[in-house]
C-alpha cells in the first residue's frame, strides 16, 4: 500500500505509523462529561467503504495525516496534514 | 533421449551433472528436464502421498511433479523444480520423497493401499487415542508423505530484496509482452519487463511459428535487442512477477544466480518490490491436462511441454507418442513431432468434429475424431500402452512410449486476482478469463485475456502498450503487427474420462476424480472446503494445471455451473519464494540496527557485557578479575556508586529539544504536573499521561531559557513520546507556536554518582560546583575542559549526582576522562543492572514498573495531575473506575526462609486459597540489595499504600516459589533523599 | 587542562570502493536544524538570503549556496549545512545544533541508485530524484535524509549512533549489486 503524503508524495506504507479513525482530532472540552469523552476514547464505527483515518509519517517528514481511505477496496483518496484538517 | 540434429541448443558442448549420484551429461541451454530428457531419465520423481513413480509434466514453473533438491550440504535447495533449473556445471540434483531410492522405493506400497487412503482418510482414520496424534501418526505421517526436506543448517546463501520502480510493468515477454513493451517504450514511458524464463519471447521460443516472414523466435530476438538498446527499458530476464498489491505494487522473484556455478558475491535470488504506474499483463496461458485413469504415467506430458523439448531442446519423451486431446493443439504437436523424426502412432481429438477440416485434418498421421484415451499403461521407467476408447464404444490399444496431452487453455488469471476481483466464466473458450479493470491501472493482453492466437496476442500487446502511454500522459504510437498465425480457437471442453481406475487431477498431491467426488458427497460442497479437504490446488505449484478441471468436476459432482462453484481464492505469491528472499537483509543489523553509544570503544575494553535497550547496546556490568557471576559485578558497582563514585553512559535516554513562545504551555498540556512555573536552570521531574488516563512515561525536564526548554524520556520510549508529542501539537494544539526536535543524538550525557562525584568533576568542568550554585535539581551551561557542555544535577541513584553532558564527538574522550577520574578515587563504570538495583532501593520507576495498565494515583503520584488545568489524561484520570480499590505500588522484602522475589510473581493473602479471584496484585521489579543486604522488589497490591507493614505471599506458578513477605514503602532506601541532595 | 579529542561518527578509513560503487563520508561541517515558527516563514527566508544567501527549501529540495546547503528535512524543518547560522535568524525560527547528530557518507558512481535500491523504499531515479532534490525516509530501519548532489552521486545522513550499521549494510549492498555485473 502506498500512502500520498501531501509533503514527501507517495511513499510506501512501511513509512507509516497507524493511528485509527480522525475522530481523535476532534477533542471533546474537560467538562463534557463521561459519554462525551467515552465516546472519544473508545467508540468507532467500523464501516465498509470510505473511512478517514491517521496515520504518522514517522520515518519521513514526521507529519500527521488525515487519510481518506476505502477499508474495501483500499483505495486511497486522498491525504490531508491533520493540523489543516481539523474544523 | 536425443534428437540428433534437432532443436535450438547446442548440444555439442557437454556440461556435465550428477541426478541421484549418477554422472550425466547435457548441453549449455538445457534446463536440468531437458538434461534428464536427453539422458532417457524418464523417472525423476514419487508422488506425494501413494509414491506413484512420476516424470516430467511440464517445461514451466507450473510443474508439479519433477521437483528435486539442488545442492548438497547446508545449501541444498528442496523442492526446485528441474523445468525451471537451468543446468550448471557440476549441477548436483537428487530426487525426493523415496527410500531407499527412486526405482525401489519401499513406500510405494501406499499404492497399494489406495482403496483406504482417499480424501479424508486421515482426518477420520487417526481420530483416537487422541495422544497419540502429536507423538506417533503425525510424525509417521510426514515422514511418509512430504516434498524435499531443508537441511536443518543455516543457509549460507546470500540472498537480496530490492525496490524498483517503473512507469509500466510488463509482466512476461512472450509476443504480447514485448510488442506491449515495445510500444510504451517508443512512447518514451519508462518500462519494466518482466520473464519467469532465462529468455524471452514465451511460446515463441517453442514454436514453429513465423512472425513477419522469419521464425518467431528470430522476431523476438529482434525485439528484445531493440529493448535492450533503449535506456528507458529495463529487461527483468528469470524473474516471475509473484503478486499484485495495493498502490500499483508487485512482487517479483529474479533467480539471481541459481544458473551459476558459481556465485561469487552474487546474491542467488532477489525479491523486488516493483512500483509501477501501469501494469500490462501479458502472463500468458496454462494448458490443462486430461484426467483418465493412470494419467499420470511417466512419459506422458502437457503437449506444449512435448513441443518445447522438441522444438527448442531436441529432446523428447519416447520415440513413439500419441498426441490426446480438446484443441487443434494436437495437431501442431502431432507435426512437430514427425518433422523432429518421431513417430505419431496417433491423434486423438476428443472433440466430436474438428471446426477447421482442410487445416488440421492433413492426413499424416492416423486421427481418431471423437475418441477418447480411458487408460494408461506402464512401468516406473514410462509409458507402454494406451487405451483408446473411440467414438462408437469400442475400445482399442495402442503400444507408445509417450503421450502428449491438451485439455484447453486456462488463462493465467492470478495477477488480476491478486487485489480481491474475481475472473469470470467465458463458455466459448472454456476457461476463466480476467473480469475488467481487476487490478487499478492494471490490463491484460494477450493470452492472459483469453486470446489464442498470435496475431491476436501482438496487437493486444500494441493496444495495452498505447492505453499505458495515454494513461501516463503520453502519444500513442504508431506500431504495426506482423504478419502472425490467426487460427481461431475451438475447444469442446474434457475434464474427465469416465471408467474405472483413479484419474488424476492434482499431480502434485495425489488428488483423483474421485476424492472430488468424494469430497462433494461428504458435502464438501464449496470450492474452498473442497480444496482443503482433497488437498488440490495446495504446495506449490498451487494447482496450476489442476483447478479448472477439479471445480468442473465438482461442479459436476454438486449438479451445479462452472461459474456458479466458482474458484478458489488466488493469493500471491504466483510461484513459490523462499522464505529467506522474503526476509533478506533483515537479519542481524539489517532487521534491528545497532545504536552505539559515545563510551562504546571503553566499554568494550572495560569488558563490559552488553545488553540491547531498544535498539541501543548498552553495558549491563563491568566484569572485574575473579568476578564470574553478573551479581557479584552488579552488587560491587551498587556499593562502588554509594561508598565512592560510579560512571554510567545515559546517552540514550531520550531527549528533545523543546522551544517557541508557547513552549510552556504546550508543555502544561503534554505533562500531568505543570512546567511554566519552572524556573530557569531548574529540572522537574514529568508525568506523562495518555488521553485515557494511565501513565505514558516519566522523566526530567530543564528549562534552559525563558522560552527552552530540554524534555528526557525513557530510552526505549523515546520514539513514542515524540510521536506522542507530534500528535499533540499537530492534531489537538496546532495553534500553539512552538517547535522541537530530537537532540538525542547530538549530546553524549553521562552520569555521575555517588558521593565523590564532585571530585570526579572537580578537575573537568570549569565552574564551581558548591551547593549554592548547584542544588539538587538544577541545571545549566558549563565549560567542560574547553568544550560548552550541559549540567544536570539530577539523580536516578539517590546519591548525590550529575550527569554530564558535550557534543557527541566529545563524547568518548569525555567518558576516558571521567573513567579515569574516578577509578583514582575508588570508583568506576556501572552498567544497567547496577543502575536497576539502585533506583528499585530508592522506589524510582521504569517502564518494568509503569507498563501501560497504570495510573498516577497508582505509583503514588495522584497529586501530580493537576485539576487545575487541562492536560492530555487529566479528565479520564479523574473518571469513578479508576479511584477507587485499586492495586497501588508498595515495596515488598521478603519475611520467611525463602528469599528469592520474582518479577511477575503475583501476590496472595498470608493464608487461604490461592485462585484467579484470590488475586491481590503482581511484581514488577526485584532484585538482591548490596546495600541492604535483602531482596527487594516493587510491585501493585490492592489498595497496597494503607497495607505497609503487612504479610502476604508471593507465588511464582512457573517456577513454584512461594515466598511471604512483608509490605513496605515503595522507597527503602535512604528515604528522606538526603544523600541526593545533600 | 588538556582539550577533549574528538571521535569521527564515521569510522572509515578514507573510501572504499566496491564495483562502481564509491563510499566516501562526508564531512558536512556546522549542521543546524532551522524550524521555522508559526508565519515567520517568509522573515526566515529573507534572513536566510540575506545572511547566507540561500532561500528556505520547498519540501524535498536542497537550496544552495556554494557550499552552504539547506536540505529540507521534514515539516517546518530543514537542515542548514556547512555554515554556522547567522544571529539574524534566531527568532525567526528555533534553532538547533545537530552538528554532531548525523553522520554522512556519500555514494559516487553510476550504480550509486542501485546500491540504495537495496535498502531505500523511495523512487531515487533520477527522473524523480533529480539533482538538487531531498528526501527524508528510511534506508533498512534507520531514519536518513538523502540529497542528490550530482547526477552520479548521492549523500545519506543517518544518526550518528546507526554509523555503524550502515556502513554495513551499504557494503553488503555493494558487494551485491558489483556481483551481478560478473555473471
Amino acid at each position: 500500500m502506498r500512502l500520498p503524503c501531501p509533503l514527501c508524495g507517495a511513499r510506501d506504507h512501511r513509512e507509516f505509523t497507524y493511528q485509527g479513525d480522525a475522530t481523535m482530532l476532534h477533542r471533546p472540552a474537560p467538562d463534557a462529561g463521561v459519554d462525551a469523552w467515552d465516546s472519544y476514547l473508545y467508540l468507532r464505527d467500523n464501516p465498509a467503504g470510505r473511512l478517514h483515518e491517521l496515520w504518522y509519517h514517522d520515518a519521513g517528514c514526521g507529519a500527521w495525516l488525515v487519510v481518506e481511505r476505502d477499508t474495501v477496496t483500499h483505495k486511497v483518496f486522498g491525504a490531508r496534514l491533520a493540523r489543516e484538517a481539523r474544523p | 533421449m536425443i534428437l540428433t540434429g534437432k532443436g535450438r541448443i547446442d548440444r555439442s558442448k557437454d556440461i556435465g551433472f550428477r541426478f541421484d549420484g549418477r554422472a550425466m551429461v547435457g548441453a549449455p541451454g538445457d534446463t536440468l528436464a531437458s538434461a534428464l530428457m536427453a539422458n532417457d531419465v524418464c523417472l525423476v520423481g514419487r508422488s506425494f502421498k501413494y509414491h506413484r513413480p512420476r516424470g516430467v509434466l511440464t517445461a514451466g514453473s507450473e510443474e508439479p511433479n519433477a521437483l528435486v533438491t539442488v545442492g548438497q550440504g547446508a545449501a541444498a535447495m528442496p523442492n526446485t523444480r528441474a523445468t525451471m533449473q537451468e543446468l550448471y556445471d557440476g549441477l548436483v540434483a537428487q530426487s525426493q520423497n523415496r527410500w531407499p531410492s527412486l526405482d525401489w522405493d519401499v513406500l510405494a506400497v501406499n499404492d497399494l493401499a489406495a482403496p483406504f487412503l482417499g480424501a479424508g482418510f486421515y482426518y477420520k482414520t487417526f481420530m483416537w487415542p487422541r495422544a497419540f496424534w502429536e507423538r506417533v501418526y503425525e510424525p509417521v505421517i510426514r515422514r511418509a508423505a512430504g516434498l524435499g526436506a531443508l537441511s536443518g543448517a543455516p543457509n549460507p546463501d546470500r540472498y537480496e530484496r530490492a525496490f524498483a520502480w517503473c512507469d509500466v510493468l510488463v509482466v512476461g515477454g512472450g509476443p504480447s509482452g514485448l510488442m506491449a513493451a515495445l510500444t510504451a517504450a517508443r512512447g518514451g514511458a519508462d518500462v519494466i519487463v518482466c520473464d519467469e524464463a532465462a529468455r524471452f519471447g514465451g511460446r515463441l521460443v517453442y514454436e514453429t511459428d513465423n512472425i513477419g516472414g522469419q521464425p518467431g523466435v528470430d522476431w523476438a530476438d529482434c525485439i528484445v535487442s531493440e529493448l535492450a538498446g533503449m535506456d528507458n527499458v529495463r529487461l527483468m530476464p528469470r524473474t516471475a512477477v509473484t503478486g499484485s498489491y495495493d498502490g500499483g505494487t508487485y512482487g517479483a522473484l529474479e533467480r539471481v544466480a541459481l544458473h551459476r556455478a558459481d556465485p561469487g558475491e552474487a546474491p542467488l535470488e532477489c525479491h523486488w518490490r516493483i512500483v509501477a504506474s501501469r501494469c500490462v499483463l501479458c502472463a500468458g496461458a496454462l494448458e490443462r491436462p486430461i484426467a483418465f485413469a493412470n494419467n499420470d504415467r511417466p512419459g506422458i506430458m502437457m503437449a506444449s511441454a512435448v513441443r518445447a523439448y522438441v522444438n527448442h531442446w531436441g529432446v523428447a519423451p519416447a520415440g513413439s507418442m500419441a498426441v490426446f486431446g480438446a484443441t487443434d493443439d494436437i495437431y501442431r504437436t502431432a507435426r512437430d513431432l514427425r518433422a523432429a523424426g518421431v513417430d505419431v502412432a496417433a491423434v486423438i481429438d476428443s472433440r466430436t468434429a474438428p471446426r477447421d477440416e482442410g487445416r488440421t485434418n492433413a492426413r499424416e498421421f492416423p486421427v481418431y475424431q471423437g475418441a477418447v484415451v480411458c487408460d494408461a499403461t506402464g512401468g516406473r521407467r514410462g509409458l507402454r500402452e494406451i487405451t483408446l476408447r473411440l467414438a462408437d464404444g469400442q475400445q482399442e490399444r495402442l503400444a507408445v512410449g509417450g503421450l502428449a496431452m491438451n485439455g484447453g487453455w486456462s488463462p493465467s488469471v492470478h495477477l488480476t486476482s491478486h487485489c480481491g476481483a474475481r475472473p469470470i466464466w467465458n463458455a466459448e473458450l472454456a476457461s476463466f478469463v480476467p473480469g475488467a479493470d481487476a487490478v487499478p491501472d492494471q490490463s491484460v493482453a494477450g493470452a492472459a485475456a483469453g486470446a489464442f492466437s498470435t496475431a491476436a496476442c501482438l496487437q493486444q500487446g500494441i493496444t495495452a502498450g498505447n492505453q499505458a502511454l495515454l494513461a501516463l500522459g503520453r502519444s500513442a504510437q504508431a506500431v504495426t503487427a506482423p504478419e502472425a498465425e490467426d487460427a481461431p480457437y475451438y475447444v469442446q471442453a474434457i475434464w474427465s474420462v469416465p471408467g474405472k481406475g483413479r484419474a488424476w487431477l492434482d499431480f502434485q498431491n495425489d488428488v483423483t476424480v474421485k476424492d472430488v467426488g468424494q469430497a462433494a458427497a461428504e458435502n464438501f460442497v464449496s470450492v474452498e472446503h473442497m480444496k482443503r479437504y482433497t488437498t488440490q490446488g495446495m504446495a506449490t505449484d498451487q494447482g496450476k494445471n489442476s483447478n479448472t478441471a477439479a471445480l468442473a468436476v465438482l461442479a459436476e459432482a454438486t449438479g451445479g455451473t462452472i461459474p456458479g462453484t466458482g474458484t478458489t481464492t488466488f493469493r500471491p505469491p504466483y510461484v513459490p519464494v523462499p522464505i529467506v528472499a522474503y526476509a533478506a537483509g533483515a537479519e542481524g543489523r539489517g532487521f534491528a540496527p545497532e545504536r552505539r553509544i559515545p563510551s562504546f570503544a571503553r566499554a568494550r575494553r572495560e569488558g563490559a557485557a552488553l545488553t540491547e535497550a531498544g535498539l541501543w547496546h548498552r553495558p549491563s556490568y563491568f566484569p572485574q578479575r575473579g568476578e564470574t557471576h553478573w551479581r557479584q559485578s552488579c552488587d560491587r558497582e551498587v556499593q562502588m556508586v554509594r561508598n565512592s563514585v560510579g560512571i554510567c553512559d545515559v546517552t540514550t535516554l531520550g531527549k528533545i529539544d523543546i522551544q517557541g513562545p508557547d513552549a510552556a504551555a504546550f508543555l502544561d498540556f503534554v505533562y500531568a504536573n505543570t512546567f511554566s512555573t519552572l524556573k530557569e536552570g531548574r529540572v522537574r521531574y514529568g508525568l506523562m499521561l495518555r488521553e485515557d488516563g494511565f501513565v505514558m512515561d516519566d522523566g526530567t525536564t530543564a528549562r534552559l531559557g525563558p522560552q527552552h526548554y530540554l524534555m528526557t524520556t525513557t530510552t526505549a520510549a523515546a520514539g513514542q513520546v515524540m510521536r506522542h508529542l507530534e500528535w499533540v501539537h499537530q492534531g489537538l494544539r496546532p495553534q500553539m507556536d512552538l517547535r522541537f526536535i530530537s537532540v538525542t543524538e547530538q549530546w553524549a550525557q553521562f552520569a555521575v554518582a555517588g558521593p565523590r562525584a564532585r571530585d570526579v568533576l572537580a578537575g573537568l568542568v570549569k565552574e564551581p560546583l558548591d551547593m549554592q550554585g548547584w542544588p539538587f535539581m538544577s541545571c545549566g551551561a558549563v565549560t567542560v575542559a574547553g568544550q560548552a557542555g550541559r549540567l544536570f544535577r539530577i539523580s536516578f541513584s539517590g546519591e548525590l549526582g550529575f550527569e554530564i553532558a558535550v557534543p557527541a564527538r566529545f563524547g568518548a574522550a569525555l567518558y576516558d576522562r571521567l573513567l579515569d577520574r574516578a577509578q583514582d578515587f575508588g570508583g568506576g563504570a556501572y552498567g544497567m543492572e547496577a543502575l536497576n538495583v539502585m533506583r528499585i532501593e530508592k522506589g524510582f520507576l521504569t517502564h518494568a514498573d509503569i507498563h501501560g495498565r497504570v495510573t498516577a494515583a497508582d505509583v503514588g503520584l495522584g497529586r501530580m495531575v493537576s485539576r487545575k488545568k487541562d492536560c492530555i489524561g487529566q479528565t479520564m484520570a479523574h473518571r469513578p473506575g479508576l479511584l477507587e480499590d485499586r492495586q497501588e505500588l508498595v515495596g515488598l522484602r521478603p519475611l520467611g526462609a525463602v528469599k528469592q522475589l520474582i518479577a511477575g510473581a503475583h501476590l496472595f493473602a498470608a493464608t487461604g486459597p490461592v485462585t484467579p479471584d484470590t488475586d491481590q496484585g503482581y511484581l514488577t521489579s526485584a532484585c538482591y540489595s548490596p546495600t541492604l543486604e535483602t531482596s527487594l522488589a516493587l510491585g501493585f497490591l490492592r489498595n497496597g499504600r494503607a497495607r505497609h507493614g503487612e504479610t502476604v505471599r508471593m507465588i511464582d506458578h512457573l517456577r513454584g516459589i512461594e515466598a511471604i513477605c512483608t509490605v513496605t514503602d515503595p522507597v527503602a532506601f535512604d528515604p528522606d533523599g538526603g544523600r541526593m541532595r545533600g | 587542562m588538556a582539550e577533549l579529542m574528538q571521535s569521527p561518527a564515521v569510522l572509515m578509513p578514507g573510501a572504499m570502493t566496491v564495483g562502481t560503487t564509491c563510499l566516501a563520508v562526508w564531512d558536512t561541517g556546522p549542521v543546524t536544524a532551522v524550524m521555522p515558527y508559526r508565519g515567520r516563514s517568509s522573515g526566515l527566508a529573507a534572513a536566510m538570503q540575506a545572511a547566507h544567501g540561500l532561500g528556505w527549501p520547498d519540501a524535498n529540495r536542497v537550496s544552495q549556496a556554494g557550499a552552504t546547503l539547506c536540505v529540507w528535512s521534514g515539516l517546518d524543518q530543514a537542515m542548514l549545512v556547512g555554515v554556522v547560522p547567522d544571529p539574524a535568524l534566531v527568532g525567526h525560527a528555533a534553532l538547533v545544533d545537530q552538528s554532531d547528530s548525523w553522520a554522512a557518507v556519500t555514494l559516487d558512481g553510476a550504480e550509486a541508485a542501485d546500491v540504495l535500491a537495496r535498502l531505500v523504499p523511495v523512487d531515487l531515479r533520477a527522473q524523480a530524484f533529480p539533482v538538487g532534490y531531498a528526501a527524508r525516509t528510511q534506508l533498512g530501519h534507520m531514519p536518513v535524509i538523502l540529497c542528490r548532489p550530482a547526477d552520479a552521486v548521492l549523500r545519506i545522513m543517518v544518526f550518528r549512533s546507526m554509523a555503524e550499521t550502515l556502513l554495513h549494510e551499504l557494503k553488503e549492498a555493494m558487494s551485491g549489486v558489483a556481483a551481478r555485473g560478473k555473471g
